[in-house]
């Protein structure tokens, strides 16, 4: 009885207590996921587009922050270091299709999979050996201030990261389904033979896509650097986009948001109430059971299209 | 000319199905294992007994275990980490709780505790597919490797959080803990690498092999014709996590000596599938050939530069080391992406023919 109390009636209980305090975790939480959801976009729009399921992304994210850091230590302004560094993602994408890509067509999912994690290796040394492996701030003019609305305390950078990743969402949703290019991915996402035989590109398509995967990763490295810093552990937040991933689903733009508030609002809320039952530190697993009890019901995910198959 | 089977008539069906049918491979393999056996402990040193040969056999049983589930049975799994981990505690507490059994039982029964854990790790597998499943199995290898860092109970309340291997001799012979001798060490190894590759071999010949490799060709066909997926999936998942278990406690008991959890993390898992994909999905043979390649690789890109006469910083020296082995995996990914399996096949053809081009 104890038992059951603990878990079920204990927590509420907290809950109901102090209010103002759930609202808080709940809101870290979001943020929390709408950074998840930054890195997962990035898998999304490679998944979508090539059917690459691409675990260097994370790298790429952390590739993305060291770049901005590393350039803007040799004095260069804000501004210029960031266009500098999206040039230095477009250049990524053209050699990652180039040397790693176009000789894999055709090739088993499971074969690409692993190509990316060895594209992994690669760019966690190219980035280290190029601007060193030291903890690196990164500032990029956002106050990382707190100000309390309603007896909840707000954090200004988490605020602009939340606008950031909205404003990103609604520019690759208008992209995907307005433009001609967006519509172009979208065929090649369906059916990569079909959509060669009407005369799309493949290969620029493909470019276009990882540029965009870059500029993704770019952005959150931007957050995730600006919140803890520059370092090799950005790279597992990888790791922390998975589940939000399989959540959401993994061919939907809305489903790696979505997925992505979930995953962090379930992880905060239940390593706050929940966590200390079992001696705490549940953040690193939690995600991954809160998604697979999703995916034991809904096997594609929330919004992943719906797996028919066929013999 | 040399390895030609023409005049090799086979008049029994035992012979047919033999697991080596050629003279020419029998003797191959027999010349293998006496080598392994006989020569290596007689000659090769203590650095490479320990350095090279002892993980070599040990990733070897763990790649063999994720093969039989990745490559015959087609679940893609990132889990092994954490199935390793089980057998390694596993081992520890029943080999401090009864210390008199015999460290070989206690190693089976390690490898069953590991079995038991896949199979429910495996349930999953029934509703999700591909890279969600892949994903899933992740959700093992955090939720495994937190438990054995919570509870203190898997390590003896030991404060330092490590498990150590306690020294037990089979026959009079210490073959773990720190007086142990790598000699014997790396003939506990070797024999339960071959053991379970011959088990292995003859697994997926069989009955059980071939509903394995129907479920990953094309399940819902499979099913049409008779194989059960839930008991199916649920043994590849079962098999393999028993192989992964036994390489674990072996990481522990006849590697590394002691270890925390932090041997065991995702790293491990992408290792023990790097190996399998290098060496070949769906190979026997190609689980030994992948082992062999990520252990000698680090070492050889570790040792290049002093053979070469460049000296360079540490740290630069592990980005390059990082670098060119992210490269090399790429690198042969594209060369020949059904393994180094698929290479010795190649070559076998080739020497058949040889001295003649056709």
């Amino acid at each position: 009885m104890n038992i059951l109390n603990q878990i079920f009636l204990a927590p509420l209980k907290d809950i109901g207590g102090n209010p103002a305090f759930f609202v808080e975790v709940v809101i870290g939480g979001i943020f929390a996921g709408l950074m998840y959801s930054l890195v997962a976009l990035g898998f999304v729009l490679i998944y979508k587009a090539s059917g690459v399921f691409n675990f260097a992304q994370g790298v790429m994210v952390l590739f993305a922050a060291l770049t901005l850091v590393g350039l803007m230590e040799r004095g260069l302004p804000v501004p210029v270091a960031l266009v500098a560094t999206m040039g230095v993602m477009v250049l990524l994408a053209f050699a990652i299709e180039r040397a790693v890509l176009r000789p894999l067509v055709n090739q088993p999912h499971i074969i690409l999979f692993m190509a990316t994690i060895g594209l992994n290796f690669f760019l966690e040394g190219l980035g280290e050996m190029a601007w060193g492996s030291n903890v690196k701030r990164l500032d990029v003019g956002i106050p990382d201030r707190s100000f309390i609305v309603k007896g909840v305390q707000i954090n200004q950078l988490e605020m602009t990261a939340a606008i950031t990743a909205a404003v990103l969402v609604t520019i690759l949703a208008v992209f995907f389904q307005k433009t001609r290019i967006g519509r172009a991915l979208r065929a090649v996402a369906d059916d990569h033979e079909a959509a060669l035989s009407i005369g799309i590109p493949l290969k620029t398509i493909w470019v276009v896509v990882w540029s965009v995967a870059g500029l993704v990763a770019m952005v959150a490295g931007i957050m995730w650097g600006a919140k803890s810093g520059v370092q090799f552990s950005l790279s597992l937040i990888a790791l922390k986009a998975l589940p939000v991933l399989i959540l959401g689903g993994f061919e939907s733009v809305p489903g790696a948001i979505v997925g992505g508030l979930i995953i962090g609002v379930g992880e905060k809320v239940g390593e706050v109430y929940w966590g200390p039952l079992v001696g705490g530190a549940i953040e690193n697993w939690f995600a991954y059971v809160l998604a697979l009890g999703f995916l034991l019901i809904r096997p594609q995910g929330l919004f992943g299209e719906k797996i028919i198959e066929r013999v | 000319m040399i390895y030609r089977e023409a005049g090799q008539f086979k008049t029994t069906y035992a012979a047919d199905q033999a697991i080596f049918p050629i003279v020419q491979d029998r003797v191959f393999v027999a010349l293998v294992a006496l080598a392994a056996f006989v020569a290596v402990p007689f000659w090769a040193s203590e650095y490479w007994l320990q350095a090279i040969l002892i993980p070599f056999l040990i990733y070897a049983l763990a790649a063999l275990g994720l093969n039989l589930l990745t490559g015959y049975a087609g679940q893609l799994s990132l889990g092994t980490g954490g199935f390793m981990a089980v057998g390694a505690y596993a081992a520890f507490k029943i080999t401090t709780a009864f210390p008199a059994l015999n460290i070989f039982l206690v190693f089976l029964l390690s490898g069953l505790v590991a079995a038991c854990v896949g199979l429910v790790f495996g349930i999953p597998s029934l509703r999700i597919k591909g890279f969600y499943l892949a994903v899933a199995t992740l959700a093992s290898q955090f939720f495994l490797i937190w438990l054995f860092n919570k509870v203190g109970w898997f390590v003896n309340y030991a404060p330092s959080g490590t498990i150590t291997a306690p020294p037990r001799t089979v026959l009079g012979l210490m073959v773990t803990g720190p007086q142990s001798s790598a000699e014997a060490r790396y003939l506990v190894a070797l024999g339960f690498v071959v053991l379970f590759a011959f088990v292995a071999k003859n697994l997926v010949r069989g009955r059980v092999g071939r509903s394995w490799m129907a479920i990953r060709d094309r399940d819902i066909a499979a099913e049409i014709i008779g194989v059960r997926p839930l008991r199916t999936k649920l043994l590849a998942f079962g098999v393999s996590s028993f192989y992964c278990g036994i390489a674990g406690a072996e990481l522990v008991f006849l590697y590394l000596g002691s270890a925390e959890t932090l041997a065991f993390d995702i790293n491990l898992s992408f290792l023990v599938l790097f190996m399998v994909i290098i060496g070949g999905l769906g190979s026997v043979l190609g689980s030994f050939l992948g082992a062999a390649f990520i252990v000698l690789v680090p070492i050889f890109l570790t040792n290049a530069p002093h053979a070469l006469g460049v000296n360079m910083p540490v740290a630069l020296q592990k980005q390059i080391e990082l670098m060119v082995f992210g490269g090399l995996i790429v690198f042969f990914l594209i060369v020949e992406p059904h393994g180094l399996a698929r290479l010795w096949h190649i070559t076998k053809e080739k020497l058949r023919l040889w001295p003649f081009p056709h």
